[in-house]
């Protein structure tokens, strides 16, 4: 790749994909492929980052967002400093803004963050000059989540477009869910949803989005599933009866795969409830890919930090030839 | 000796009398004493020349949140009603959702003691539905009224109880006050901070459906149509509420309603971005919605402009979406607001305006004013159809600047506010 290109700039921040391009979906995509190796070399380290700082800023329990984050940042070399919600001024009353003025005080580089409410990802990155990568928001996007779907999707098959992608489960409480179809959509899959009614949001079908009442239509139909997790709060609001009753109807088991005209790929953005909206012999089997998804997490998330930090994405490979830190 | 105003040569607009001319008004002690041309001036009257302004009975919003008592970091009694004032009001009724509630006389008494000390718009009190507005049993709705409320709400709160409504609109009979209720059904709206549709799957925000308040108006008009009792139904935000309410009317039902400014103009568009000064309850709704609001406002169905003002300062609606309170001030951009994007649009008439912000306010609490007829009460505002302004909320007399509309471009202002025949504000 000619590192003069033009490439479409991500901008400040990354608080979802319904506001990037195709172009800059795939410019993450494609940057993120060079970044894949660093993790397999001896020793895992690029100087790229050298001298920022990061904080990962978790309001939310996290530990395989939050572990892929660091491992990402700490891989090129960004001095990092994690918060979480408990045991932090944040869970003292302190607000959001206060926070976020506190960091920047600090002369801090980047914020990745995770909070509980919608849109708090783009209060954050409206306040401060530092990047702001959005680490999960409510029910709203989980940006890096859905990019590394869409690299894993393109590993096995090459391309997006045309593809036939169901999501599978809580749509109405997953920002999994607002992020891969957002992005899905942008690189051309067809994209549908199969759940519980009780568990889709208003209006869906509206985004272009086909609705599957019965996990048997969407196996019928579908290239990839991207299986989501079931909470168990979900059963406890009532949005199902049971879980049992969930797995017997909308889970991915076996037996219903087997009626799949085509090999479907499986995906699950984790953690996983075994037996619930997933059975073991699916996740732990030959179509399974959950385990390249986190994988492929670390390098987009590499991809995202490099590309905000002002890299160009043609000289990813060059970054990461760089002496050896 | 008594002291005597002309306003001269205005624009006297006055619905409750179908009068629209210019012509001189004289208010002597407090009294409107006489309306026609070319009144004389007596040596000693204060003259006020009005020539291409508009004349109005006294504005009246029937929903205001003054926050006191315990809230008076947001309002106070006497900051709201000089809001009040400078927004062309001359009376305002206060909503009993404060801390503690006005759920007895000597709350009521209290409100209604700082209103007369805030000595501008008049104050009138809303005592609770139900004691402690916790929808359980009737608060003492005649003592209330004999201190001084002139309604009963629990505003803020739905009444969830239909058995205890249907006791509210019974014993509330005998006081001829109405019941106003803030339709919604908080079993399909607890929890939620926006309209249900694309926009809240988009933005990830859990959606309130119109459903939520179409219930609790349904259910209220068929609870009034039972008893035979006087029904004011809150903020109305949707095409089947004002299709509801319009049938319930022709039917002779006892109902009144109101519409708010921001559900007159005001999408869920502007919700984008996570606004929070766009975050109230009933939500911004949609075009449709909008465009049936305006359709009831203008045949009648919704008989009173009301804004809802409700401080809130301006960190606690610095925060992320969900977290933010509800609501707007409203009370000092209303008239702009009406004039230039409900009036300026052909949607209903000057005429109408005023008689929805007035006469209609007036009628439905049983409230003195809404008429310039000789011997009411001297309330007058006084409207200048022409100032083009914008808003400014660092220039509000309200202690908070929560609006959706900062920086909106707007044509049409009140210029002077008359109280009792006493000028308490002008522009």
């Amino acid at each position: 790749m000619n590192p003069k290109a033009a490439f479409p700039p991500l901008g400040k921040d990354l608080v979802g994909l319904e506001s990037l391009s195709q172009e800059q979906i795939l410019m993450i995509l494609d940057t993120a492929e060079p970044f894949k190796e660093i993790s397999e070399r001896r020793i895992k380290k690029v100087p790229v980052l050298r001298g920022k700082t990061i904080v990962n800023l978790f309001f939310e329990a996290s530990t395989r967002t939050r572990v892929s984050f660091e491992f990402a940042e700490k891989r090129l070399s960004a001095d990092t400093v994690n918060i979480s919600a408990v045991g932090s001024s944040v869970s003292k009353g302190e607000t959001l803004v206060d926070t976020a003025r506190n960091l920047e005080a600090m002369r801090i580089d980047m914020v990745v963050m995770r909070h509980g409410s919608s849109g708090a990802a783009r209060f954050l990155a409206n306040r401060i000059p530092s990047n702001v990568i959005n680490a999960g928001d409510g029910r709203h996007e989980h940006p890096t989540q859905g990019l590394l779907d869409l690299l894993t999707i393109r590993d096995h098959h090459h391309q997006i477009r045309g593809l036939k992608v169901c999501l599978v489960g809580d749509i109405l409480h997953s920002r999994v869910a607002r992020s891969n179809m957002y992005g899905l959509l942008k690189l051309g899959a067809e994209v549908a949803v199969c759940a519980p009614k009780t568990l889709l949001p208003a209006a869906i079908s509206d985004l272009g989005i086909t609705v599957f009442k019965r996990i048997e239509e969407a196996v019928e139909w579908a290239d990839v599933l991207n299986v989501l997790r079931l909470q168990l709060e979900r059963m406890e609001e009532g949005y199902v009866p049971s879980l049992r009753e969930y797995n017997r109807i909308w889970g991915v088991t076996a037996p219903k795969l087997e009626l799949a005209p085509k090999d479907l790929l499986i995906l699950h953005p984790g953690p996983m409830n075994r037996g619930v909206e997933i059975d073991s012999n699916v996740a732990d089997g030959p179509h399974s890919v959950i385990l390249n998804q986190v994988t492929n997490g670390v390098a987009i998330r590499m991809a995202v930090l490099y590309l905000l930090a002002g890299g160009h994405p043609g000289s990813a490979e060059a970054a990461k030839k760089e002496a050896e830190v | 000796m008594s002291v005597k105003v002309l306003l001269k040569g205005g624009r006297i607009v006055d619905p409750s009398q179908g009068l629209d001319g210019i012509l001189d008004l004289l208010l002597v002690d407090g009294i409107v004493a006489s309306l026609g041309k070319g009144i004389s001036a007596a040596e000693d009257a204060e003259i006020v020349d009005c020539s291409n302004l508009i004349v109005s009975p006294g504005l009246i919003d029937v929903h205001v949140h003054l926050r006191e008592p315990g809230e008076e970091h947001k309002e106070t009694i006497a900051s709201g009603v000089q809001a009040a004032v400078a927004g062309g009001y001359t009376a305002v009724c206060a909503m009993p959702n404060t801390d503690p509630p006005i759920d007895d006389p000597a709350a009521v008494g209290f409100i209604v003691a700082e209103g007369r000390k805030a000595n501008a718009a008049k104050v009138y009190p809303i005592g609770c539905i139900s004691v402690q507005r916790a929808g359980e049993s009737l608060a003492p709705i005649g003592e209330m009224v004999d201190a001084g409320a002139v309604a009963i709400t629990d505003d803020g709160n739905p009444v969830m109880d239909s058995g205890l409504m249907r006791l509210a609109l019974e014993y509330a009979q005998a006081f001829n006050i109405p019941v106003a209720d803030h339709p919604e059904d908080l079993g399909l709206s607890a929890g939620r901070h926006m309209n249900e549709s694309i926009v809240s799957t988009r933005l990830g925000l859990a959606g309130k459906p119109n459903a939520a308040e179409e219930i609790h108006i349904v259910r209220d008009l068929l609870l009034a149509e039972l008893t035979g009792g006087q029904i004011h139904l809150q903020h109305i935000s949707t095409q089947y509420g004002v299709e509801a309410i319009r049938q319930a009317k022709a039917r002779g039902v006892r109902v009144t309603a109101e519409a708010s400014p921001h559900h007159l103009v005001l999408t869920e568009q502007a919700v984008e971005g996570y606004n929070t000064d766009a975050k109230m309850n009933p939500p911004l709704r949609t075009a449709e919605d909008v465009a049936a609001v305006r359709a009831g406002l203008a045949d009648g169905s919704l008989d009173v402009i009301a804004t809802d003002h409700a401080p809130h300062h301006y960190d606690e609606k610095e925060t992320a979406f969900e977290d933010a309170p509800n609501g707007l001030v409203g009370l000092e951009t209303a008239v702009g607001i009406i004039m230039t994007d409900i009036v300026g649009q052909g949607v209903i008439d000057i005429t109408t305006m005023i008689e929805r912000m007035s006469c209609g306010p007036a009628r439905a609490f049983g409230l003195a004013g809404g008429t310039l007829s000789e011997g009411a009460v001297g309330d007058v505002t006084v409207i200048d159809p022409n100032l083009t302004w914008s808003v400014d909320p660092s220039v509000f007399r309200s202690k908070s600047r929560n609006t959706p509309f900062a920086g909106r471009e707007l044509k049409g202002a009140p210029n002077r506010t008359i109280v009792a025949g006493r000028t308490v504000w002008v522009r």
